[in-house]
Parts: structure tokens; C-alpha cells; sequence
């Protein structure tokens, strides 16, 4: 360390050792670099040079066509109707949740949150078709309802709306829960104590001195949430039973069934730059969240 | 009439009892202090007539009505918390507000009523910033224009001056001493700052372990402590021989330093500590006793192992129990 650059202050103390660091890390970094470019870059770019080809030559023709497809425009739409409800039904519940989660004592608070992790580590596939154990005909709560005299016939859970709804939004709870549970535990208590004394009812406590504490985590993972939803595939396809087309499901028919790819590479840049309209959003909340921007 | 009267107030965690079956008396428009280590039970005191912590037993009398079970919303207390708690989605003017906004009052008169309030506090001119955008002075006369605009029957304070620098502390200690007296309210203190304590109050409460050690004003409190403890937690104290075989303390600034062999105690100075406008001497007398004097500074100074005489007048010494 020489005695001059100590005296540059932090700023330029800073910088040395991460350009230095930059350099050293290369070696490691670049094959990891090489793999993301060709093995992922690449064909994004692959993809674009797909959407805009047609027999030969460059053009927007797929484009039209797809503006032009009616069930195109339908699947967009109910690929963002099923985004907007799946995303109401897990901000409320994840909410509530959440919220619940913050008034246990530690010990069970643990125990609660544990239980929300180990949903990550079964698999989206499997989630999905335990729904059908428990959502179908002959699933568990239409036997019970039926046993309990509640109702004469089956509900049909499956194969519409509902059941995606359902699946999606089981498989998205924890990712709201958890970021809006680390918002939540954040709230000063001595807030809403000095709300109280200040003569709050419990209910403007909430509304108006813990809930407004906590809009950016909830606007920024209610955001990752709709991101999720607009690319699902799996849950839709098997919930849904091909009855409830989604953006994704409708790229595997164009990739598998009627082989169109210059089609299904059209549908994913449309995907992919809504999903990047949105993301940039997200990032914005997401400092919001974590109070870069005051 | 807004007196706060305590009866029998006790709070315990288990087997810890934070406050140990505490009396108090406190008189409409008086200023207290409650002074204590941490862990001596003073801010579970507050917190328990703020009604933010409820009592193992004990009754609580805010103006002549019992509050002992009261909630919180009902007891119409302005509080100050040591981090302010001011809400950081609002501005300084909905801070204010809101304690008026939730009473209902009407816009108009919410305005104004805050209007006055920030003003009170000399903050009019910040009405639109944040409490991110403020120093820590101006948040903490925020959160008092916050606590005192509703009319609060009385006022508690929780450290309110803990997180300030020195200079700054004192400025708004004599700001919220002048304040109080204007406003005329019922006003609790806790600190652990023995002299902001001593400063501020009519009478000062001295707690330790839960129970209250004194209750006297500054004056008596400092001078004529109870025990030993509020002897040496409020400033210091020499301990020396009293009359009737007891003990008695004498404050540093009581002693005299007189040259070697004039008579009185004999020590040796072992540290000399200058404080601008005036000296602490800490000495050692030959049968191992420790003194602490305090001598004004006006141009000469005791060296370091110099031998003195040490003298006191025997009223200046107080007996302790």
C-alpha cells in the first residue's frame, strides 16, 4: 500500500481492488461468460432472427399474423386475465398470511416459515398433481362435501379457471410471503405504539401506519409474481387440461404440434418484451422496497 | 387537575420484577424526572403509565380517573420515544396531523391546530419534508409538536435528548424546559443523564432494581441523597466519617484544598483532570481512602503527586442511612 492512495479517500479506494479483482476473476469468470453467451444469448438472438424470417427474406409478416390470429389475441388476453387473478388471490392471501406469520411467537414463526420453504423443494410437477388428488371428481374435497351432504353433484375444480388459479397460486405463495414477512418483521413496533398512544384505533393503526410501510415489498413481489405467471406452462397445461390456453402453452403447440417455429419465435419476443417492460418495473420497486430511493 | 397518582405499581417478567410496588405522586403542571441505570426499571415505568405494558398489580390514576386497565388510545397521553417514532411515510405536516385526523377533527381546524404546533416547535418552515430529511433536532421536535398537539392531558418523554450531541442536548433542554412551563403540562422524563435529571425537573424520582430510591427535588436529591446509591449515582461522592459512627458524604466541589500540614486530611494528588473552568483532583490518603475534589481553575494547578491537606466544614456533610 503506498501512503498516496490512502489519502484519495474512500471513493478511490474503492475502485482499485475491484478493477484489480475484475482482472483476477476472469480466468474463473470467463468460461462461465463463454457458456452464457453461446448457450443462452445466442439463441435469444437466434430466436429474433426466427420471428422476423419468411421464406427467405426479413419482414414483419409473423407479426401480422399473429396480430391478425384471433385465438392469438385470446390467448394473450387470458394469459394476462389468469396473471391479474392468480396475482390478486396470492397478494391477499399472502397478505393475511404474512401478516399472521409476524404475530406468532418465535418459536412457531420458525416452524411456519419452514413450512413455507420446504414448498420449494418439491417439485412445480409433482405441487401440481397432487391438486388433482385433491381437487378432482372423485378428490378429496369433493368427497367430503359430498359426504357431508353439502352438495349433490361434483364442482368442477379442474379443467377451467379455477383450477389454474388455484395451482398457480400455490406455487407463487412463497415468493410474496417471504420478501413481504421480511418487510413486515422490519416495521418499527414503536411505530404503531406511538400510533396508539397518539389515539389510533387498532384498525387506522393498521391502514394507515403499518400497511403503507409495507406497499413497496408488496408492489415489488406482487410484480415477481405476475413475471412468474405470465411465462407458466406446467400448472396451466395440467390443470387446465388444454381448456384454459395460456402464452406458454400455446408456444408448445407451435413448437410441437403444427411445427410454425418463425410463429412461436413471434409469440416469445412478444413474451419476453412484455416480461421486460414488467421486470424493469419490478427493479424499480425492489429499490423502493429497500429504501435506495427515499 | 392532572396529577398522575401511582399506587402499588408493580410489573413482573417471570420471576424479574421490573417494577418493584412503586408509589408516586406527581402534581398537576409539575416537571419529573425519572432517573435510573438501564435495567432499573424506569422505561417499564413509562411504558406502563403510557399503557403500552400492562401491570402485574397496582392501580394508576391519570387525573383523578383510573387508567389502570385503560388502552392505550384512551388515556390521551402525548409520547416521545428515544428514535422519535415519527412515521416515515409521512411528511413532518401528516405526522402532526394525524393524532387530529384521528379524532375526527375537520381539515380546517386540523390545519391550523398543526400549524400551531410546528411553529411552537420552531419546524413551520419544514412542514413538507420527510423524517428521512431531518436531523435528529428537528425529528425530535417533530415528534414533540406530534405529542403535544392534541392537548395531551400529560406528556411523557422517553430519553427524548439520548441520541443528540452535547451541545445540542443542552440548547433543547432548556427549549423543552421553557416549553413545559408555557404549555403548563404534567411532564415525565426518564434518563439516565444525572445531569439532565438534576436540570430539568421539580422533583427528580431516583430508581434502581425496580424500586424508588428518592423522590425530592434536584437540590435535596443531590445534596441530602437517601442512600448510598443515590449518593453515588448522582454525581460523585466521597464517603467520609459522619457523626454517630455513620457515614456521610461530601460532594467534590465542598471540599477545600488547603497546602500540606494546615491541618485536615492529608492526601496525595494522583490525577489532575482539567475541565476548562475548573479542576477534578482524584486523591489517595495514607489509610487507602479515594478522594474526588473539585476546584475552580483560575490559574494554578496542583501537581501530579504533590502532597495536600484535604478540609470540609461539617455541615457539608450529609449522613446516610
Amino acid at each position: 500500500m503506498d501512503r498516496g492512495a490512502s489519502t484519495l479517500g474512500p471513493r478511490a479506494a474503492g475502485t482499485q481492488p475491484r478493477s484489480r479483482g475484475w482482472k483476477a476473476a476472469l480466468p474463473f469468470v470467463g468460461p462461465l461468460l463463454v457458456l452464457v453467451v453461446l448457450g443462452f444469448n445466442g439463441p435469444i438472438l437466434l430466436i429474433v432472427n426466427y420471428s422476423f424470417s419468411a421464406a427467405g427474406t426479413y419482414s414483419f409478416v409473423n407479426y401480422q399474423e399473429l396480430a391478425a390470429t384471433p385465438v392469438f389475441l385470446r390467448v394473450i388476453g387470458n394469459t394476462f386475465r389468469i396473471t391479474v387473478l392468480t396475482t390478486f388471490v396470492v397478494a391477499v392471501l399472502g397478505y393475511i398470511l404474512a401478516y399472521w406469520i409476524t404475530s406468532l411467537s418465535e418459536r412457531t414463526r420458525n416452524i411456519v416459515l419452514a413450512l413455507v420453504v420446504v414448498t420449494f423443494w418439491v417439485s412445480v410437477l409433482v405441487r401440481t398433481y397432487a391438486w388433482i388428488v385433491v381437487l378432482g371428481n372423485a378428490g378429496l374435497v369433493n368427497r367430503t362435501l359430498l359426504w357431508a351432504g353439502a352438495i349433490d353433484a361434483p364442482i368442477a375444480f379442474l379443467y377451467n379457471d379455477l383450477g389454474v388459479i388455484i395451482g398457480m397460486a400455490n406455487i407463487q405463495m412463497p415468493l410474496l410471503i417471504l420478501p413481504l414477512y421480511a418487510a413486515m418483521i422490519k416495521v418499527d413496533q414503536r411505530h404503531l405504539q406511538a400510533a396508539a398512544s397518539l389515539g389510533a384505533s387498532e384498525r387506522t393503526i393498521f391502514w394507515r401506519v403499518f400497511f403503507p410501510q409495507t406497499i413497496p415489498a408488496l408492489a415489488s413481489s406482487v410484480m415477481l409474481v405476475v413475471i412468474l405467471c405470465l411465462g407458466f406452462y406446467v400448472t396451466p397445461a395440467i390443470l387446465g387440461g388444454g381448456r384454459v390456453p395460456m402464452v406458454a402453452n400455446m408456444l408448445d403447440t407451435y413448437i410441437n404440434s403444427i411445427p410454425r417455429w418463425e410463429l412461436a419465435s413471434a409469440v416469445s419476443i412478444v413474451l419476453l418484451l412484455f416480461t421486460l417492460a414488467l421486470f424493469m418495473i419490478y427493479r424499480r420497486l425492489d429499490k423502493w422496497a429497500s429504501g435506495e430511493e427515499a | 387537575m392532572t396529577g398522575i397518582r401511582l399506587d402499588k405499581l408493580r410489573k413482573e417478567y417471570g420471576t424479574f420484577i421490573a417494577v418493584n410496588d412503586v408509589d408516586l405522586t406527581v402534581n398537576d403542571g409539575e416537571f419529573l424526572t425519572i432517573l435510573g441505570p438501564s435495567g432499573s426499571g424506569k422505561t417499564t415505568l413509562l411504558s406502563l403509565i403510557a399503557g403500552l405494558t400492562e401491570p402485574t398489580a397496582g392501580q394508576m390514576m391519570i387525573g383523578g380517573r383510573d387508567v389502570t386497565i385503560a388502552r392505550p388510545q384512551a388515556r390521551n397521553i402525548g409520547l416521545v420515544f428515544q428514535s422519535y417514532a415519527l412515521f416515515p411515510h409521512m411528511t413532518v405536516e401528516s405526522n402532526v396531523a394525524f393524532p387530529l385526523q384521528v379524532r375526527g377533527w375537520s381539515k380546517d381546524k386540523v390545519s391550523a391546530a398543526v400549524l400551531r404546533a410546528l411553529d411552537m416547535v420552531q419546524m413551520g418552515s419544514l412542514a413538507q419534508r420527510r423524517p428521512a430529511q431531518l436531523s435528529g433536532g428537528q425529528q425530535q421536535r417533530v415528534a414533540l409538536a406530534r405529542a403535544l398537539v392534541f392537548q395531551p392531558d400529560i406528556l411523557l418523554l422517553d430519553e427524548p435528548l439520548g441520541a443528540l450531541d452535547k451541545k445540542l442536548r443542552e440548547e433543547l433542554q432548556v427549549e423543552l424546559r421553557q416549553l413545559q412551563r408555557r404549555v403548563g403540562i404534567t411532564t415525565l422524563l426518564v434518563t439516565h443523564d444525572q445531569e439532565e435529571a438534576l436540570s430539568m425537573a421539580d422533583r427528580v424520582l431516583v430508581l434502581n432494581d425496580g424500586c424508588v430510591q428518592q423522590l425530592a427535588t434536584p437540590e435535596d436529591a443531590y445534596l441530602k441523597p437517601a442512600n448510598r446509591f443515590v449518593a453515588e449515582f448522582l454525581g460523585t461522592a466521597n464517603i467520609v466519617p459522619s457523626t454517630g459512627g455513620r457515614q456521610g458524604v461530601v460532594r467534590p466541589e465542598r471540599i477545600r484544598l488547603l497546602p500540606s500540614g494546615s491541618g485536615g486530611v492529608p492526601a496525595t494528588v494522583r490525577e489532575v483532570i482539567y475541565l476548562g473552568q475548573s479542576v477534578r483532583y482524584h486523591l489517595d490518603t495514607p489509610d487507602g481512602g479515594r478522594f474526588v475534589c473539585l476546584a475552580p481553575f483560575v490559574g494554578e494547578k496542583h501537581a501530579i503527586n504533590s502532597a495536600i491537606s484535604l478540609a470540609w466544614s461539617p455541615e457539608d456533610v450529609w449522613p446516610l442511612q
